[in-house]
């Protein structure tokens, strides 16, 4: 094991804000990619259906 | 049914849908098991004391921005060769997550250097060719965005792709080649590797979890291009009707 302590694990021999700031800062950049991702699927989503309805309630009203 | 078959759009949305999450999960089980290598096996090194660890995401990180660059500028050329669509979607559905490990690359490098070098950046051969991709990323990605037409849009981004790709084979050998602060490379296929044994598992398993990462959320992205692409098909009538 390569930790005594929680603090310790914290402090990576007094590299912690390198180490940390470079974890940190890739999680982020996954959860905004992933997030970003999820919002715009659904949206194309809401478009595509949107427009579906749209078109369908044109058709109807010409029947 | 062969294999052409998930070269149709229809076919592939299908396919992709099934697939997105073992990839996903997969991802999701090595990152957890590569950490764990990364900070509780590995020991500390007798050099970088723990600094070091920045390892374990700086190099699969510059890694995948290489090798998607390179898959990129592959779906590319088949587009441009046999024009087939799927490709170009595969394409574009790639860069975000090129450019997105190409700046984790730098950043994590940043923060590496810093403490081993004194300084964030130096206008270093190998740092300075990894900022052009980053650049070449975003560059690709703002003419795709910039021209309506899906065709040329595809056709022009796919060329400044294949055009750029020189820049790749410049990254990996610009420590051989130049006279370079950064080190040289951590794994070489030629000679056996350098590093502790455990240090090496746990950046290979970094490794696999960012390409499974990768192939996950290209997946998604790919199934968005193919269902803004085809709207006006049946098949994707049919699939948004039966969500709604």
């Amino acid at each position: 094991m390569n930790w005594a302590s929680w603090s310790d694990f914290w402090n990576m021999g007094g590299y912690g804000l390198y180490v940390w700031g470079s974890y940190g800062v890739t999680a982020a950049a996954v959860l905004i990619e992933v997030i970003l991702l999820k919002r715009a699927a659904a949206e194309t989503r809401r478009e595509l259906k949107r427009m579906q309805q749209w078109t369908a309630s044109l058709q109807g009203e010409e029947s | 049914m062969n294999l052409y078959t998930f070269a149709s759009p229809a076919h592939f949305y299908t396919l992709a849908g099934r697939l997105i999450p073992w990839f996903a999960w997969g991802a999701g089980l090595f990152t957890l098991w590569g950490l764990y290598i990364g900070f509780f096996q590995a020991p500390t090194d007798f050099q970088q004391g723990e600094a070091y660890r920045i390892i374990f995401i700086h190099v699969p990180a510059a890694w995948m921005s290489m090798f998607i660059y390179l898959v990129m500028a592959f779906w590319g050329a088949i587009g441009l060769a046999f024009n087939t669509r799927l490709s170009f979607m595969m394409a574009r559905a790639l860069a975000p997550t090129g450019a997105m490990f190409t700046f984790i690359a730098l950043w994590s490098g940043a923060f590496w250097g810093k403490p081993m070098w004194g300084a964030w950046w130096v206008w270093d051969a190998r740092l300075t060719s990894e900022l052009i991709l980053l650049f070449l990323y975003v560059g690709i990605i703002a003419l795709w965005a910039a021209i309506d037409d899906i065709r040329r849009g595809d056709r022009a981004g796919s060329l400044l792709t294949l055009i750029g790709a020189i820049n790749v084979p410049i990254i990996y050998f610009s420590v051989k080649w130049w006279n370079t602060l950064h080190q040289g490379s951590s794994i070489n296929l030629m000679k056996a590797p350098s590093m502790a044994k455990t240090m090496l598992l746990g950046m290979l398993v970094l490794a696999i979890a960012a390409w499974l990462y990768t192939i996950a959320v290209a997946l998604v992205r790919v199934r968005r291009i193919i269902l803004e692409r085809e709207r006006q098909s049946e098949w994707v009538k049919a699939i948004l009707a039966k969500e709604s």
